[in-house]
């Protein structure tokens, strides 16, 4: 009977030894250590890497209305450039679309807005922003905010050398591609080796436009109020 | 267990007898993806250095602990753990440069450098091997990467870190930023090392 009591512990005490819990006790607390570690890391940063995202936007928002060099000097002389985010909703037939933007006024009067797209690639999700005059009927600059394309081809739509030349562009007649230099007041000059991905970005700028145009008024924007 | 490398041999086979790039040709993922430009080469290098000390002062404090049959899954999630905090800090700090290693940084979990010196010396040796050992095998990486984004940036761009360094004139090979450029350049460095290495032993040979 004591024997048998006896087999009977030290059997429990293997099995609990030899139990998945027992043999991986370390890997659960090293789990629980480093879940909590990252949780702490996530709690301290999340709110400055989305801060990052939205400063990127809002950087770029001064010069693609003003222009780079005028925006350099409002920022340097601390001029009243207000930014207002806001959303339209663009209703075609049956689909209905929404873009971001931003409204732009400097010393209380209407400078500009400045409109989010996106559109597919050569490789991947080309994010862009546009500038518009408060007409919408010229483009006053753009700027790619994401980008994948081949590097040392696609990617030069990126260089301002390429996306400059949509500057003082007018809206309509829409934008066209040409390879090699073209007279044409609406041509876009491809870059060398990357007609796709040039024709990518026309073709994001020529349909946001063609969405905003006529929608840019307060009864189909909702703006947001700016966080302090 | 007399017979482990002590700290600095550990430390100085790292850097050039024991280069993990050249030598035991591993975490060549990272090595031909980042380096088209000097600055993400250097911040890649920086990273997996950081992660790769951070895991091996870790499992040599656990090494004791460790089972052998599930040492791989500990190596795991200790390296995951620190590359996911690079990560953040990368996105938080360095949002520009976070953007263009783009997936490269999260891919620093199966870079297979940091596991196989977790294996080859964290989970046998004390904590200053493993520091010095880690800090050795990163310097080396670091080199490699720096070499070969070096010449990369130089002739597909005629730049070193966005600095105009070529003529303007300098038709930049375009080539040597893409893919094959890695691998051109990769191919030729490492067939280099080689002829360095085999001249080298051929003179001892002789000599001795």
């Amino acid at each position: 009977m004591e024997r048998a009591l006896k087999r009977g512990s030290t059997g429990a005490a293997d099995r609990l030894k030899n139990s998945n819990f027992a043999q991986a006790w370390l890997i659960l607390v090293l789990a629980l250590i480093f879940g909590a570690a990252l949780a702490a890391v996530q709690v301290n940063l999340s709110g400055i890497i989305a801060a990052n995202k939205l400063n990127e936007t809002l950087e770029r928002v001064p010069e693609l209305v003003f222009g780079a060099a005028a925006a350099a000097g409002m920022t340097s002389q601390n001029a009243s450039v207000d930014i207002t985010p806001g959303t339209v909703t663009v209703r075609k037939d049956i689909k209905t679309s929404y873009y971001n933007l931003f409204r732009v006024t400097h010393e209380g009067k209407l400078a500009g807005w400045v409109v989010k797209a996106g559109g597919q690639g050569y490789a991947d999700k080309i994010e862009i922003i546009i500038g518009l005059d408060p007409g919408a009927d010229t483009i006053t600059g753009l700027f790619v905010l994401q980008q994948k394309e081949t590097p040392g081809l696609g990617n030069k739509i990126t260089f301002p050398r390429w996306r400059n030349q949509f500057i003082r562009k007018k809206t309509s007649p829409p934008l066209v591609v040409t390879k090699g230099k073209s007279q044409a007041s609406n041509a876009i000059d491809a870059v060398t080796g990357a007609t796709i991905s040039s024709r990518s970005v026309t073709g994001i700028v020529n349909r946001a436009i063609g969405d905003v145009k006529g929608r840019l008024t307060p009864a189909t924007i909702r703006f947001y109020e700016r966080q302090p | 267990m007399t017979d482990l490398p002590t700290p600095s041999e550990r430390f100085i086979q790292g850097i050039l007898p024991e280069n993990p790039v050249y030598r035991q040709l591993l975490g060549l993922c990272p090595t031909l993806a980042v380096t088209n430009g000097l600055k993400p080469a250097l911040t890649m290098a920086v990273a997996v250095g950081v992660v790769l000390l951070s895991a091996n002062i870790i499992i040599s404090l656990i090494r004791n602990l460790l089972k052998p049959h599930l040492r791989i899954v500990v190596f795991t999630l200790t390296i995951a753990t620190f590359v996911t905090i690079v990560d953040r800090l990368l996105a938080a700090y360095m949002y520009q440069m976070s953007k263009t290693l783009g997936p490269y940084i999260p891919l620093i979990i199966v870079n297979c450098i940091i596991i196989c010196r977790c294996e080859v010396c964290a989970s046998r040796q004390n904590v200053l091997a493993a520091s010095a050992d880690a800090v050795g095998q990163a310097i080396g990486f670091g080199l490699a990467l720096t070499g070969i984004a070096v010449i990369r940036e130089i002739l597909g761009t005629g730049m070193i870190a966005g600095v105009q360094l070529m003529p303007t004139a300098w038709p930049s090979w375009v080539i040597m930023v893409l893919p094959p450029g890695a691998f051109l350049t990769f191919g030729l460095l490492l067939a280099l090392v080689n002829w360095i290495d085999s001249t080298r032993s051929k003179n001892e040979g002789s000599g001795g």
